[in-house]
C-alpha cells in the first residue's frame, strides 16, 4: 500500500481569510491524507521550504486578498528555484476566470473557486499527487 | 379601530379564552401524517443555518416562561429587546453607509464624492491589507496587496488626500481598522485639524476591535495584552477629547465570515464587548463615562428569522449584563447600538446577479432586527471590488427598503410572535452557555490563547461545508440550479501601477519631511509605550503630524511590544 499523501495547505502574504484553507485542510485529512497547515502570512520562499522539508506531494495555496497574480507566480518561481518543480501546486480563492486561465498558463495546476465541491478537490489531489507515490 | 368584519369571535360561539385543545390535537395528528419533502435542500428543514432545532409550529405554550415586562418591555426601554428608540424608523431611518476604499487615496476620494452625491449619509473607509497590517506600501510584505482590498494610507499626506473637499465636521466617518487603529485615528484627527476642524467636532467610529482579530479576522500586530492597553488609551482619549466619536465597534461580522454560527457570532462578540468594558473599569474609568461610546457591528446572514432574533437577543443580553453585572446607571450604557453588513460569505461568485436578491433579504432582516446603520454588499464583491453600477444597486436596495416597503412604519413588527420570541430566548440561552465556557478559561484573552474560539469556528464552518457537500443545504447556483456557461460581468481591477505609485509617494514623503522631528516623536512614543500611565494617543498624533509613516510608527511600537504569532489550528 502506498504511503498517505502529504499535502501542504498554505496561506501567503497579508491575507487573513483562513476559513477556506482550514476547511480544505480538514477535508483532505478526513480523506486520509497527511495535512500540514502553514498558518498565516507565509512568504512564497517559506511555503516552498516547508514543502521540501516535509517531503510534501502537493501544495494548496489559498488567496482571497486579490494578490493572487503576484503570489501564485512567486511560488511557481520558488518551486523551480529550489528544485521542487515536481511538487503538485494548486490553489483556491476568489479568482476571476481570466486570472485562472493565466495562472494555469504560468504553471499552477488547478485553481478552485468558491463553491467548488470538496469531493472535486479531494479527487484532484488524489489523482495528481497520487502519481508521485504510486 | 373600526370593526373589520361583522361576525362573532369564533364560528361555534366559544369564549375568546378557549384553549384550542381540540384544534391543537387535530393539527398535531395532521402534522404527524405529513411527509417531509425529499431531495436537495430537504436535509435541514428542522434547524436553522446555525443548527438550532426548529419546530414546524410555535404556539402560546412555547412562551409559558416569557415575561412581557422582563423580556420584552417597550422600545427605548430596558432591556431594549424591541429596539433602542421609542419610535425607531418613524423618527429616523437607519444610516445608509456603504463601505468603500480601493487603490490610492485620490481614487477613493472620488468614490466618496460619488456616494455623497447619491444620497449616502456617512463614509466608511476600507483600508488595504498592508495598511491594516501596519506595513507601508513599499515594504516587502506589501507586494501584490497595495490598494487591492481597500485604500492604501501610509502617512498623513494620504489621509489629507482621502478627505480632500469633504467637510469632516459635517459627515460621520467609519474606519474599519484594528491593529493600527490608534494610528489611523491620529491621522484622522491630524487631517481634520489641518483643515481647522477641532477634534471635538469629529463624529464617527473606528473599529479598533482587536479581540476579534485574534478570534477570526487575523489582522493583528502586537500580542493581546499590549493591544488592550492601546485600546484603553483610545477609550480614555476619546472620552476626554472626542465626545462624538465611537471608540470601538465591537464586531461579530468577521467572526461570522470566518464560519461561525449565529450564536457564536452573538456570544463571542458580546464577550469581546464585555472584555473591553472590564478593561475600562479596571483602568479606573467609570463605566458610564465610556460605555455609551461603544457600538457593535453584526453580520446579516441569509437565515432570515435567526438573524432577526440574533439582533433582538443581542440587545437584551447586553442591557442585562451592562446594568446587572457592570453596574452601569446611564440608560445609554445599556443600549446596544449596531451597524449591520449583509453577509459577504453568503454571496456567490456563480450567477452574481442573484446576490442582489440575497442582499435584499438580509437587509430586510437587519431592519426588522432594529439596526442603526447598514451596508448592503454589492453583487460582485465576491469576485472583486464592486463597480460603480453594482454599488449603486446596493444603495438603491436600501432606499427601496426604507421608502417603499413600509416595514419602517411599525416598531419591532415581529415582536410577540411565538416563534420570534422563542428563538430570541433560545439564542440568549445558548450565548449565556458560551459566556460560562469563556469564563472557565479565565476570560476572552485566555480563551484566545487556548485556541477555543478558533476551534469552535473551524468546527462550525466545516459542519456547514459538509452540509453543502451532502446537499442537506442548498445554495442556488452553487450546489443546485447551476448554469453551465456563466455570463461574464464587468470587474473593477486595481493595476500594479497603483502599487508603484504608492511606493513612490511614501518614499517622497520620507524625503521631504523633517527627519529629526520624526526621530524625536518616535522616540517619545517608544518611551510612552513602556509607561502604562502615559496615554499613547497624543504621542501618536505628534508622530503623524511629523509625517512619520504608519509602518515606521508600527515598527517603533513592535520594538517595545513584539509581534503576535498564532498557533494555527484547523
Amino acid at each position: 500500500m502506498p504511503r498517505p499523501l502529504r499535502i501542504i495547505v498554505a496561506k501567503a502574504g497579508l491575507d487573513g481569510h483562513d476559513r477556506g484553507a482550514k476547511v480544505i485542510a480538514r477535508a483532505l485529512r478526513d480523506a486520509g491524507m497527511e495535512v500540514i497547515y502553514t498558518g498565516l502570512f507565509q512568504t512564497p520562499e517559506q511555503i516552498v521550504q516547508t514543502a521540501i522539508q516535509e517531503d510534501a506531494d502537493g501544495i494548496g495555496l489559498s488567496i482571497l486578498s486579490g494578490a493572487h497574480m503576484t503570489l501564485f507566480p512567486l511560488v511557481v518561481e520558488q518551486l523551480k528555484a529550489q528544485g521542487a518543480g515536481d511538487i503538485v501546486f494548486f490553489g483556491g480563492g476568489t479568482i476571476p476566470p481570466d486570472d485562472v486561465a493565466e495562472l494555469k498558463r504560468l504553471g499552477v495546476q488547478e485553481i478552485f473557486t468558491p463553491g467548488a465541491p470538496l469531493s472535486e478537490i479531494i479527487e484532484f489531489v488524489k489523482r495528481e499527487c497520487g502519481a508521485r507515490v504510486a | 379601530m373600526a370593526k373589520l368584519i361583522d361576525r362573532p369571535a369564533s364560528t361555534d360561539g366559544a369564549k375568546p379564552d378557549q384553549d384550542f385543545s381540540t384544534e391543537r390535537q387535530r393539527w398535531e395528528s395532521a402534522s404527524a401524517r405529513g411527509k417531509q419533502r425529499k431531495g436537495p435542500g430537504s436535509g435541514a428543514v428542522d434547524r436553522t443555518i446555525s443548527d438550532i432545532p426548529l419546530k414546524a409550529l410555535y404556539e402560546p405554550q412555547d412562551l409559558e416562561n416569557f415575561d412581557l415586562a422582563r423580556d420584552l418591555s417597550y422600545p427605548g426601554q430596558y432591556p431594549f429587546t424591541r429596539g433602542i428608540h421609542p419610535n425607531m424608523y418613524r423618527d429616523r431611518l437607519w444610516t445608509m453607509r456603504q463601505f468603500a476604499g480601493f487603490g490610492n487615496a485620490k481614487q477613493t476620494n472620488e468614490r466618496y464624492h460619488f456616494l455623497l452625491a447619491h444620497g449616502q449619509h456617512g463614509l466608511s473607509v476600507a483600508f488595504d491589507m498592508p495598511t491594516l497590517m501596519g506595513y507601508d506600501s513599499d515594504a516587502g510584505q506589501a507586494r501584490g496587496e497595495v490598494g487591492k482590498c481597500g485604500v492604501a494610507i501610509d502617512s498623513l499626506a494620504d489621509m489629507e488626500q482621502l478627505f480632500d473637499g469633504i467637510d469632516m465636521a459635517d459627515i460621520t466617518t467609519s474606519m474599519t481598522i484594528n491593529g493600527p487603529a490608534s494610528i489611523a485615528l491620529a491621522q484622522y484627527v491630524a487631517a481634520a485639524e489641518k483643515k481647522g476642524i477641532p477634534r471635538k467636532a469629529l463624529g464617527g467610529t473606528i473599529q479598533a476591535d482587536i479581540l476579534k482579530e485574534y478570534i477570526a479576522q487575523k489582522e493583528w500586530i502586537f500580542p493581546p495584552r499590549p493591544h488592550m492597553r492601546i485600546i484603553v488609551d483610545m477609550m480614555r482619549f476619546c472620552r476626554d477629547e472626542m465626545p462624538k466619536w465611537n471608540t470601538i465597534s465591537i464586531s461579530g461580522y468577521h467572526i461570522r465570515e470566518a464560519g461561525s454560527t449565529a450564536v457564536q457570532e452573538l456570544a463571542f462578540t458580546l464577550a469581546d464587548g464585555f472584555a473591553y468594558v472590564e478593561a475600562g473599569i479596571k483602568a479606573g474609568m467609570d463605566v458610564d463615562s465610556f460605555a455609551p461610546r461603544l457600538s457593535y457591528f453584526f453580520n446579516s446572514h441569509i437565515d432570515f428569522f435567526e438573524e432577526i432574533c440574533k439582533f433582538r437577543a443581542a440587545r437584551r443580553i447586553y442591557a442585562r449584563h451592562m446594568r446587572e453585572k457592570y453596574g452601569a446607571k446611564d440608560p445609554r450604557s445599556w443600549q446596544l447600538r449596531f451597524h449591520t453588513q449583509t453577509a459577504g460569505c453568503s454571496a456567490t461568485a456563480q450567477q452574481p446577479e442573484n446576490n442582489i436578491v440575497r442582499v435584499a433579504y438580509e437587509a430586510l432582516a437587519a431592519v426588522l432586527g432594529g439596526t442603526q446603520s447598514l451596508h448592503t454588499n454589492s453583487m460582485d464583491e465576491v469576485l472583486a471590488l464592486p463597480t460603480e453600477k453594482s454599488v449603486e444597486i446596493a444603495l438603491r436596495t436600501q432606499q427601496i427598503l426604507a421608502y417603499e416597503t413600509n416595514v419602517t412604519n411599525v416598531v419591532d413588527p415581529l415582536g410577540g410572535s411565538y416563534f420570534i420570541e422563542s428563538l430570541t430566548d433560545e439564542m440568549e440561552r445558548e450565548a449565556e452557555q458560551y459566556f460560562d465556557q469563556i469564563e472557565q478559561y479565565g476570560g476572552v484573552i485566555e480563551a484566545i490563547e487556548a485556541g477555543f474560539f478558533q476551534r469552535e469556528i473551524a468546527d462550525a464552518s466545516y459542519r456547514y461545508a459538509r452540509s453543502l457537500e451532502t446537499k442537506d443545504r442548498i445554495i442556488v447556483g452553487v450546489n443546485h440550479f447551476q448554469k453551465e456557461a456563466e455570463r461574464e460581468i464587468d470587474l473593477l481591477r486595481i493595476g500594479e501601477d497603483i502599487e508603484r505609485g504608492q511606493a513612490n509617494a511614501v518614499q517622497s514623503v520620507r524625503e521631504s519631511r523633517d527627519q529629526a522631528k520624526v526621530d524625536a516623536t518616535l522616540a517619545r512614543l517608544k518611551t510612552a509605550c513602556d509607561d502604562p500611565n502615559d496615554n499613547l494617543m497624543p504621542h501618536l498624533i505628534d508622530c503623524v503630524n511629523a509625517y512619520a509613516t504608519e509602518g515606521e510608527i508600527v515598527e517603533a511600537m513592535v520594538e517595545v511590544y513584539g509581534r503576535y504569532t498564532e498557533r494555527a489550528v484547523f
